[in-house]
């Protein structure tokens, strides 16, 4: 469960990386691709190099949506109610993608899901020290509850 | 076996050689404990883990990160037998520390993002996925003696 003080580390930390928000929006989405080469399975369409417009223009959707999610804390389930039936209905990507519980294979951290990893990874890269375990962990939970909330109406 | 290419033993090299085993391994250990608090059953004789600060300053948890991340790094002396390596441990953490599996793969991506906090931009994609494959093996070898 978010607690308050959660919230107010996660959107610290967003409000920290909001400058950027598009190239950390790609580069989760770059390191996603090359740890885990199965995640490219749901993108057959897209040019996956890096540079790509295709993976600057996705990333910053998944960062916007993220964005919006941390404005509306208090009310997950309503402020991605759209991308939870989008996830569910037609986009269909399996859960263990996202949600914690993510990434076998090789015996993958299944405490996050593999988006979330990559995510915190990138993070963790721009934030450095401030990265902090608190921060981490507020920044973790978040990620669970958004895993939550997608993978909600799957069945 | 699991196969190694050049690029992902130099890559797993290179940052190991810049580690300090004592500093990682604390902060790993402790984020474990703060991110995900369940994994305190395992150290009810600790002492304090009571919040974060308590837990990053915690002398026993300090000392037991050194120890654990020490032990990784005999995974990174024998990518090519990490089986083997930890095959006494394995046995060790299921018969006498009774720990879950899953614990293994937290620490593994836990450890993965000190690195990241550590690194920065130094510690690239690439990085990233020969750590979050060394981490995998690791656990799944820690694992492999569960019964």
């Amino acid at each position: 469960m978010l607690t308050a003080e959660d919230k107010k580390l996660v959107q610290q930390v967003w409000g920290k990386v909001a400058g950027c928000g598009e190239e950390v929006g790609a580069e989760t989405l770059l390191r996603m691709f090359y740890a885990y080469p199965q995640t490219k399975t749901y993108f057959p369409h897209f040019d996956l190099s890096p540079g790509s417009d295709q993976i600057r223009g996705h990333g910053k959707k998944v960062v916007a949506a993220l964005g919006n999610a941390i404005k509306n804390l208090d009310n997950l389930s309503q402020a991605l109610s759209e991308l939870s039936n989008l996830h569910a209905y037609n986009l269909r990507v399996d859960p263990v993608n996202f949600k914690a519980g993510g990434g076998r294979g090789w015996g993958m951290g299944t405490g996050m899901g593999l988006l979330s990893q990559c995510l915190q990874v990138v993070l963790a890269v721009h934030l450095g020290k401030d990265y902090t375990p608190e921060v981490h962990s507020a920044v973790d939970k978040f990620m669970s509850a958004v895993a939550a909330v997608l993978a909600e109406k799957y069945r | 076996m699991v196969h190694w290419s050049a690029e992902e033993k130099q890559l797993i090299a290179s940052v190991w050689g810049k580690v300090n085993v004592e500093e990682c391994g604390a902060e790993a250990l402790a984020r474990l404990l703060i991110v995900y608090p369940w994994t305190q059953r395992f150290f009810s004789n600790f002492g304090n883990l009571s919040s974060p600060t308590a837990i990053i300053g915690n002398p026993k948890v300090r000392a037991h990160g050194k120890k654990v991340l020490t032990s990784f790094g005999e995974a990174v002396k024998n990518l090519d037998n990490i089986k083997g390596t930890y095959s006494k441990l394995s046995e060790l953490h299921c018969d006498k520390l009774h720990v879950d599996p899953e614990n293994f793969r937290l620490l593994g991506d836990i450890l993965v993002i000190v690195l990241a906090s550590h690194f920065g931009r130094d510690f690239t994609p690439a990085c990233q996925f020969a750590w979050q494959k060394l981490v995998g093996v690791v656990a799944h070898a820690l694992a492999r003696k569960y019964h």
